[in-house]
């Protein structure tokens, strides 16, 4: 039996377009905007051709540059070319490497891409079954011991973890290699201190979310009905409690994919992170211009997945 | 005949900071199939948690007791809670006062409806679409199969209430235990439900207890009238016994607070019962509403038993029928 006539379905999917066409356009605001303010950085810090140019170029080495860079033309005609250079993925090249500067990144992405995945899979695997347990019983010693996981991993700092973990797991036992990215054994300790370090967060928002929602009068309508206890705590209880951790944990791992220095320059990943920590020390200003785009652009695109999963999960939020 | 609810005794106990909350101090009370028991009193009288002991819904601090409390032939209070949940939804379900935030606002109604019935009677989701559907119409939901898509938040709260009678009756159960369920909606929609909600148990002949402050709404549905307060219960009768012949001095103050059409004069001030409902916290001293009372005397420093005022009718006073009866309702 078919249930609600057509043009109701159709009216549902035209909202549900709309919603999509909204965001999906805010969206690429947002990322011309941030396209604008990466690629006036290059300015920020001074003139780019005195800079290039080192302490002991002369008047003439700096006009040479000037020229040979672009430098002299105005800004917005450069931003222009920049910027449709950029649509076709064309970022120019490294000051520094003198190769193209998407060669030199799609050769390092991929590595932060899988560290912050497995490092957001993680935390999301340990966070949000702790901050459920944490929530069902309240100040039991499984909520403390989560307390404790939580504390720990905001105050310890990556760094030192990581050596830690290196002490331990790689070069007393020999369970997995200290450092490089080969295999995927070398991704086992990094996506630890990674995935650890956005634990606390996750949990703490799943657990007061749980509790909130627990205490819901729609959980008591679940019971009535007499639902089994597993369904009220899963179908009913945690979509609710979900909807701000998705947020959260798509800054994070926005934040991930940004790549860490700190644990890439450890375990000698040569990631994206890395690199844009080099190329800042280098003056390599086209790389840094186009990681910095992208590394933004990763954002709006988990804000928009955020919203939209968030939209699947309420359907209050569908219509706003 | 055996009743479809015998409750013996019933107790209620949370323990708090500066001692034992006794909110439901031992009421007993025979239902039979098809009737209807409303209990009476104000905020904070026990009531709704008497309707949350009797489903096993109670917050995890509280503890429940009692000498018995049978329901068609078991005892519930013996039963482990997935025996319990066995019971919930499909004998015995519940309508709760807030129908804003009673249903969950990330599921369609139709899922919400049926998720109870395909895990009791194990029928198709189909199936359970098409009593869904029934029941929408039943209660006065027009165009109840598109309903079926739509989510809490494009309903109004009466239509929102109407679902929720609607989820109450899925499963056929014999005994419903409404809480306020017109509270929270405004008059001209509350008379609607109150008359529809009657009709349906006819239609279904579904036991109910219906809890409510409201004696308007329990001279519309009652076959008997509890009267409850400070977590006891202190008149009890049929609908008429309490309406024509009240007894116990709180019933009496209640039944001021209302206005008789025709014989309460235009511009009279109605009753009101003075005084605010004694502390629960380890128990009541003697009689609970003595502070309140216009009769009290001495011998209200020890509660009274509910004792026999007639054929189904009992009362808890320390005074003889024929006085109460006689009594003028004055606040003290």
């Amino acid at each position: 039996m078919q249930y609600g006539p057509a043009a109701f379905n159709t009216a549902k999917v035209i909202l549900m377009l709309r919603f999509l066409l909204k965001r999906l356009g805010l969206a690429a605001l947002v990322a011309l905007t941030v396209s604008l303010i990466s690629f006036s950085l290059l300015f920020l810090a001074g003139d780019p051709a005195v800079a290039l140019a080192g302490e002991a170029a002369t008047e003439e080495d700096i006009e040479a540059i000037r020229t040979q860079y672009g430098f002299d033309r105005p800004i917005p005609v450069q931003y222009v070319a920049w910027l449709t250079g950029a649509f076709t993925g064309d970022f120019g090249n490294s000051y520094y490497f003198n190769t193209p500067v998407i060669d030199l990144i799609s050769d390092r992405l991929p590595t932060t891409m899988q560290l912050g995945l497995a490092g957001i899979t993680f935390a999301l695997l340990l966070a949000v079954p702790l901050g459920v347990i944490a929530a069902i019983r309240p100040n039991s010693l499984i909520d403390r011991f989560a307390l404790f996981i939580s504390v720990v991993g905001q105050a310890m700092p990556t760094f030192w973890f990581s050596l830690i973990l290196i002490v331990i797991f790689a070069v007393n036992m020999g369970w997995v290699p200290v450092s490089g990215s080969g295999t995927w054994q070398h991704f086992i300790l990094p996506t630890i201190v990674l995935g650890y370090f956005a634990t606390p967060g996750i949990m703490r928002l799943t657990r007061a979310g749980m509790l909130e929602v627990l205490r819901a009068d729609y959980i008591r309508t679940a019971r009535a009905k007499g639902l089994n206890p597993a369904k009220v705590l899963f179908k009913h209880a945690l979509r609710n409690a979900a909807i701000p951790v998705v947020g959260l944990a798509a800054v994070q791992l926005g934040f991930m994919l940004g790549g860490s220095i700190v644990i890439e320059s450890i375990f000698a990943l040569n990631g994206a992170g890395l690199l844009a920590f080099e190329s800042i020390n280098r003056n390599d200003f086209p790389v840094v211009q186009a990681l910095i785009l992208l590394f933004s652009l990763i954002y709006v695109l988990l804000t928009l997945l955020a919203d939209l999963l968030n939209a699947w999960l309420d359907p209050r939020i569908r219509v706003a | 005949m055996e009743p479809l609810l015998s409750v013996k005794n019933l107790r209620v106990e949370i323990p708090v900071g500066t001692g034992m909350l006794k909110p439901v101090r031992g009421i007993s009370f025979d239902l039979q199939k098809g009737e209807t028991l409303c209990i009476v009193g104000e905020s904070g009288c026990g009531k709704s948690l008497t309707s949350l002991a009797l489903m096993g819904l109670l917050p995890k601090v509280a503890r429940r007791s009692g000498d018995h409390l049978r329901f068609a032939g078991q005892d519930l209070l013996g039963l482990k809670e997935r025996q319990m949940a066995k019971l919930r939804g499909q004998d015995m379900s519940m309508i709760f006062q807030e129908p804003m935030t009673s249903l969950n606002p990330a599921y369609t109604i139709g899922d919400q409806l049926t998720e109870g019935m395909i895990r009791h009677q194990r029928v198709s989701r189909a199936e359970a679409r098409d009593r869904a559907a029934f029941l929408l119409e039943k209660v006065g939901i027009t165009a109840a199969a598109s309903r079926l898509t739509q989510y809490p938040h494009q309903l109004s709260g009466g239509l929102r209430q109407r679902v929720m009678i609607a989820m109450s009756l899925m499963c056929g159960p014999d005994l419903i235990i409404a809480d306020e369920p017109t509270t929270a909606l405004d008059v001209t929609i509350q008379a609607k439900i109150l008359r529809m909600m009657k009709n349906l148990q006819a239609e279904f002949g579904m036991a109910m207890i219906f809890i409510t402050h409201d004696l308007g709404v329990v001279a519309r549905i009652a076959d008997k009238i509890a009267v409850m307060y400070a977590g006891a219960f202190v008149e009890t009768g049929t609908a008429q016994q309490i309406f024509d012949a009240p007894t116990h001095p709180y019933t009496k103050g209640l039944l001021s607070c209302i206005p008789v059409p025709g014989k309460t004069e235009r511009g009279a001030r109605l009753g009101a019962v003075p005084g605010v409902v004694p502390s629960l916290i380890n128990g009541v001293e003697g009689c609970g509403f003595a502070s309140r009372c216009p009769m009290r005397q001495a011998a209200c420093g020890s509660e009274p038993d509910l004792t026999d005022r007639g054929a189904e009718h009992s009362c808890r006073c320390v005074h003889d029928t024929d006085t109460l009866r006689n009594m003028e309702w004055e606040a003290a």
